[in-house]
């Protein structure tokens, strides 16, 4: 950053057309001038579209990507992110088809932006790092893939459902980018154990990847707003790598 | 949904949250992140009325021995409630 450039962004919630062209709310961080700027979706956490995700979107923005949060749970219903995230909760989850579409959907309007570079990111912690990694398999136009602590990457046969029909690792022979892989040592979803199992698929079938484990972090280490998860070595560290990565593939 | 321990019960009875009390038709009785609580796991329990909208809800999350302690207080005064109400009435 330098103090006597310009910068500024514009950032608002609006609707895209996702799965079965159903209009989702999204919140769209972009900064302003003509560009060109890379791309990147945002897949929020099972706690919710919420304030956090907010705030790294326009941290992306910040960046210097045109970046997009779905509104995953949009058509659960509408109320505080706490009061939707318990309604998906007792569905347990939404359905897997349906986070991809809509990946598609924002993959493909921000894209079409005619402040775009042409390469398209998705970044996701927790269920949303499970969903980048789907989407990095299944969508298209996909150039790097993020996934934080994404548990479910790895699903047993008895945790298969209706809506979640195919463990995402079972894709990998469809991922197409550079993947990145941040995780913690004592986290349950994905254990270290899970994750081991996530990085022979991805050297089995020849991968670009880059997996790190923090020692010490647990489940969302990157939430500085719960104390008891934020790990700030870890977190700092982390955010470094994510910019690193996504210079290096998309361009930004 | 992390953990997947998600199920809910059809109840009959009322709760009071922040805008007065509602008609509870069912508990989500669930193992899986928390929202508030420092824990990564809890047993959390959300009283519901789905008719009445999303914001019908008075939640608790509780680390597993609190969650065991209130079940067990729970039936303990259930047994207490069935011997009241079985007696003959003076």
């Amino acid at each position: 950053m330098q103090t006597d450039a310009y910068q500024g962004m514009t950032a608002e919630i609006t609707t895209v057309a996702g799965a079965n062209g159903d209009l989702i709310h999204a919140y769209v961080a972009r900064p302003l001038g003509p560009g060109p700027f890379p791309s990147i979706v945002l897949f929020h956490h099972m706690p919710g579209w919420d304030a956090w995700y907010f705030e790294a979107t326009r941290t992306f923005a910040a960046q210097g990507y045109n970046a997009i949060c779905p509104d995953l749970y949009c058509r659960v219903g509408h109320g505080t992110p706490e009061d939707v995230a318990v309604k998906v909760r007792a569905e347990v989850g939404i359905p897997d088809v349906q986070v991809v579409a809509d990946a598609q959907g924002c993959i493909d309007y921000l894209k079409s932006l005619p402040t775009s570079n042409g390469k398209a990111g998705v970044f996701g912690t927790c269920s949303g790092g499970r969903h980048a990694y789907l989407a990095a398999c299944q969508a298209k136009g996909v150039d790097a893939a993020i996934d934080l602590w994404g548990g479910g990457v790895v699903m047993e046969e008895k945790d298969l459902t209706a809506k979640r029909p195919v463990a995402p690792i079972d894709y990998t022979s469809a991922l197409d980018c550079p993947l990145l892989g941040l995780f913690g040592e004592d986290d349950r979803s994905p254990t270290p154990a899970q994750v081991a199992t996530h990085e022979e698929a991805l050297k089995q079938h020849g991968k670009a990847y880059e997996f790190t484990m923090y020692p010490g972090a647990g489940h969302g280490f990157f939430y500085h707003i719960f104390p008891a998860a934020y790990r700030a070595e870890a977190a700092v560290d982390g955010w470094k790598k994510v910019w690193d990565f996504l210079g290096r593939h998309l361009g930004g | 949904m992390c953990t997947n321990i998600s199920h809910s019960a059809a109840v009959s009875g009322s709760a009071q949250g922040g805008n007065g009390w509602f008609a509870v038709s069912g508990v989500y009785v669930s193992y899986d992140h928390p929202f508030h609580v420092p824990l990564e796991h809890s047993l959390n329990l959300d009283f519901v009325n789905d008719g009445a909208g999303l914001g019908a809800r008075v939640s608790v999350e509780l680390d597993r021995d609190s969650a065991r302690a209130l079940a067990e207080r729970i039936l303990g005064v259930l047994s207490e409630a069935d011997a009241y109400e079985a007696a003959p009435a003076k």
